[in-house]
């Protein structure tokens, strides 16, 4: 029931006083509804110049063909691979907050979720946007589907983990686009009802006709539910898919079981890391600090400690298998990784993956929205190189010593990666503008019972035990948006 | 006679909607709809409204998608075209479990989606049926075809009035959405 009063040492989830249903509505589609500021539109000229690199890179790669990247014939994969399990990998903290947090029935997901999905839309396009660039000849990704042909039939090897992965990542995207946009159509038909004209027309086509009577909102609960059911082994799958792209080699440093784990928890650990470097701007500049408040960001920062963590234990765990091995290529692979010519992006990695977020310890600085900010950059940097240091240390020194190389990128190289970061902007940029960046409807579920005001309902009633009211009252000096002088006489 | 086709309740709490919906029924007054702007738990029960069976569907679109691609893959690679890689059997059942993994967890989606859609006629582009415009905002609105029943529209007035009703509106047209 709504009218359920929550216990009084869980921390709010909605801050503020005065908050109604019509205040939440008008908070969170003020972006929508309203011209946009000079932030956004600063950002949106820098993203779009970004794009416009990669639309340029992406071309320049087709009419070029792959020899404009600094490819050579022992490393065959490297900024391009790297670019596209950054993003899938980034992608996936959408995918846990909507529907893992929701199938653990973590009520703070509920106004962080719909940013989040869209983050992994975005990702997944970018992603995507690599395994068509890396082809070359862009016309041969049909060659990927199994689909009758004039050469026999000519299937594809259902046996390949690529193919695999073509399976993983079209699914992805598809079943994460279809959730996404179930969960939009109420909030759409919020700006729809409250709009006029042309944008009325236009919400109320996307808004599929929804009204809100009793069995839409039954059945759609239930289709959330069995979406975030089938979507969290989704999830996990997809991850494991790519890493079997490199453990199912016999390349020295790809082939061990270790791969599927901890590529997961480290899409998992890049991922929250990307949904604060967005959410910490966009709940500043949409000024959304009511509805994704500082419990948020500190749950958010233990999720990135957690599988941070279990990166770090990973890596050490690879080193020390490669020495219990006594497999000498398996050795050399990792002496080279952080002793040869890449020592520089392998120490890069372990510091910015494994060191420097230990300070997340400090329950000072995951409360500091400017700490939480630089590291979550700190972050985006670690695990790019991780995936570079998996990717091309394992190649660059191969089984021939007469063929070892290093690799090179090109300013195309740079270009495509760089683009793919102001593609990803873009995207999101417009997101902002166009659909609501926090569930609305949920958000509403939220307001009686985990919300500040009626907390403090129940504090000022004095029916509480006087330990659990000093308790949520110490929890509280750590929320920025809440003025704590106020809890003094209660 | 009144040309009233339906009276609306307008609540701006959804407990106090709650109790309405309660009055009503006590006072044996049919209730057509109820819209909200968020799901209300609790409420599917004293409607008497039944479980949906969207279960059903999903476990058997995930049924079909599994067993569609895993005939693909035996045809292709077992029955079609085997290919000896190494002397090891054609029909290498581990490696195809990824794919149709995906693909039932790609037919679950798409056709629990697609059922959802089709069965509360959702799509694209759909004329949208509002009673109130403030029920997908702020509003907790409860709809009662008046056409239907001989109750004196002054005691479903005073019903919802009593419940917390901040407003109640006699509307002569079902939806206000059409022009």
């Amino acid at each position: 029931m709504s009218s359920h009063n929550e216990s009084i040492i869980r921390e709010p989830l909605i801050t503020g006083n005065n908050i109604t249903y019509a205040q939440i509505t008008e908070d969170i589609l003020r972006p929508v509804e309203k011209l946009p500021g000079r932030a956004w539109w600063i950002g949106f000229s820098v993203a779009s110049m970004g794009a416009t690199l990669w639309l340029f890179a992406v071309s320049y790669t087709f009419w070029y063909g792959i020899g404009s990247w600094g490819l050579n014939k022992t490393v065959g994969w490297a900024w391009d691979i790297t670019g596209f399990v950054w993003w899938v990998g980034i992608g996936h903290a959408g995918t846990l907050i909507s529907a893992i947090l929701l199938l653990f029935r973590q009520k703070w997901r509920n106004s962080i979720n719909r940013s989040a999905e869209a983050m992994t839309i975005f990702a997944v396009i970018c992603a995507a946007s690599y395994i068509v660039a890396h082809m070359g000849r862009p016309w041969m990704a049909v060659y990927s589907l199994p689909l009758p042909n004039q050469y026999g039939s000519l299937w594809v090897n259902f046996n390949s983990p690529l193919i695999w992965d073509v399976f993983a990542i079209s699914t992805y995207f598809t079943v994460s686009l279809v959730f996404w946009y179930t969960g939009l159509l109420p909030d759409i038909a919020t700006i729809r009802d409250r709009a006029t004209g042309l944008r009325r027309k236009i919400y109320s086509f996307m808004s599929f006709g929804w009204t809100g009577s009793v069995k839409t909102w039954q059945r759609f609960e239930t289709v959330s539910l069995i979406l975030a059911g089938i979507s969290t082994p989704l999830v996990l799958s997809v991850h494991s898919i790519v890493s079997m792209d490199f453990a199912t080699s016999l390349e020295p440093g790809w082939h061990t079981t270790i791969f599927p784990p901890y590529f997961v928890a480290g899409a998992i650990f890049s991922g929250f890391a990307m949904v604060q470097t967005l959410l910490l701007i966009a709940r500043k500049v949409l000024g959304l600090e009511n509805y994704i408040t500082m419990f948020h960001i500190e749950a958010m920062n233990k999720i990135i400690i957690l599988t941070g963590s279990i990166v770090m234990v990973a890596y050490c765990t690879e080193f020390f298998i490669a020495y219990y091995s006594q497999v000498e290529y398996e050795q050399y692979a990792f002496i080279n990784r952080y002793f040869g010519p890449y020592w520089w992006a392998s120490w890069s990695m372990f510091c910015c993956n494994c060191i420097i977020p230990q300070v997340l310890w400090f329950k000072k600085v995951r409360t500091s929205i400017a700490a939480t900010w630089f590291l979550s950059i700190i972050i985006n940097i670690g695990m790019w190189f991780e995936r570079f240091v998996i990717i091309v240390t394992s190649l660059h020194r191969d089984f021939l010593p007469s063929s070892w190389a290093m690799f090179y990128p090109t300013w195309i190289d740079v270009s495509v990666f760089v683009g793919s970061i102001g593609v990803f902007f873009t995207l999101f940029l417009l997101f902002l503008r166009v659909l609501p960046s926090i569930a609305i409807a949920e958000v509403k579920l939220l307001l009686k019972g985990s919300s500040e005001q009626e907390k403090k309902k129940i504090l000022q009633s004095g029916h509480i035990d006087a330990t659990q009211g000093a308790f949520y009252k110490d929890a509280l000096t750590k929320f920025d948006a809440i003025d704590i002088a106020e809890y003094e006489k209660v | 006679m009144s040309s009233t086709k339906f009276i609306l309740g307008l609540f701006e709490d959804p407990d106090e909607m709650m109790d309405g919906i309660t009055a009503l029924q006590q006072n044996s007054v049919p209730i057509y709809d109820v819209y909200t702007p968020m799901p209300i738990h609790g409420i599917e029960a004293k409607l008497g409204i039944k479980d949906s069976r969207l279960g059903y569907a999903a476990f058997m679109f995930g049924c079909l998608g599994g067993t569609v691609i895993f005939s693909i893959i035996y045809f292709a690679m077992v029955h079609d075209w085997p290919m000896n890689i190494g002397g090891k059997p054609a029909f290498a059942v581990p490696d195809f479990i990824p794919i149709t993994f995906e693909w039932t967890v790609l037919y679950t989606a798409l056709g629990t989606t697609a059922t959802f859609f089709f069965a509360t006629h959702l799509f694209p582009g759909r004329t949208p049926r509002v009673m109130d415009y403030r029920a997908t905002n702020d509003r907790f609105v409860i709809a009662i075809d008046v056409k239907k029943n001989n109750i004196p529209h002054e005691d479903i007035n005073n019903l919802l009035k009593e419940a917390g009703a901040v407003e109640v509106k006699h509307n002569d047209r079902k939806y206000v959405s059409y022009e």
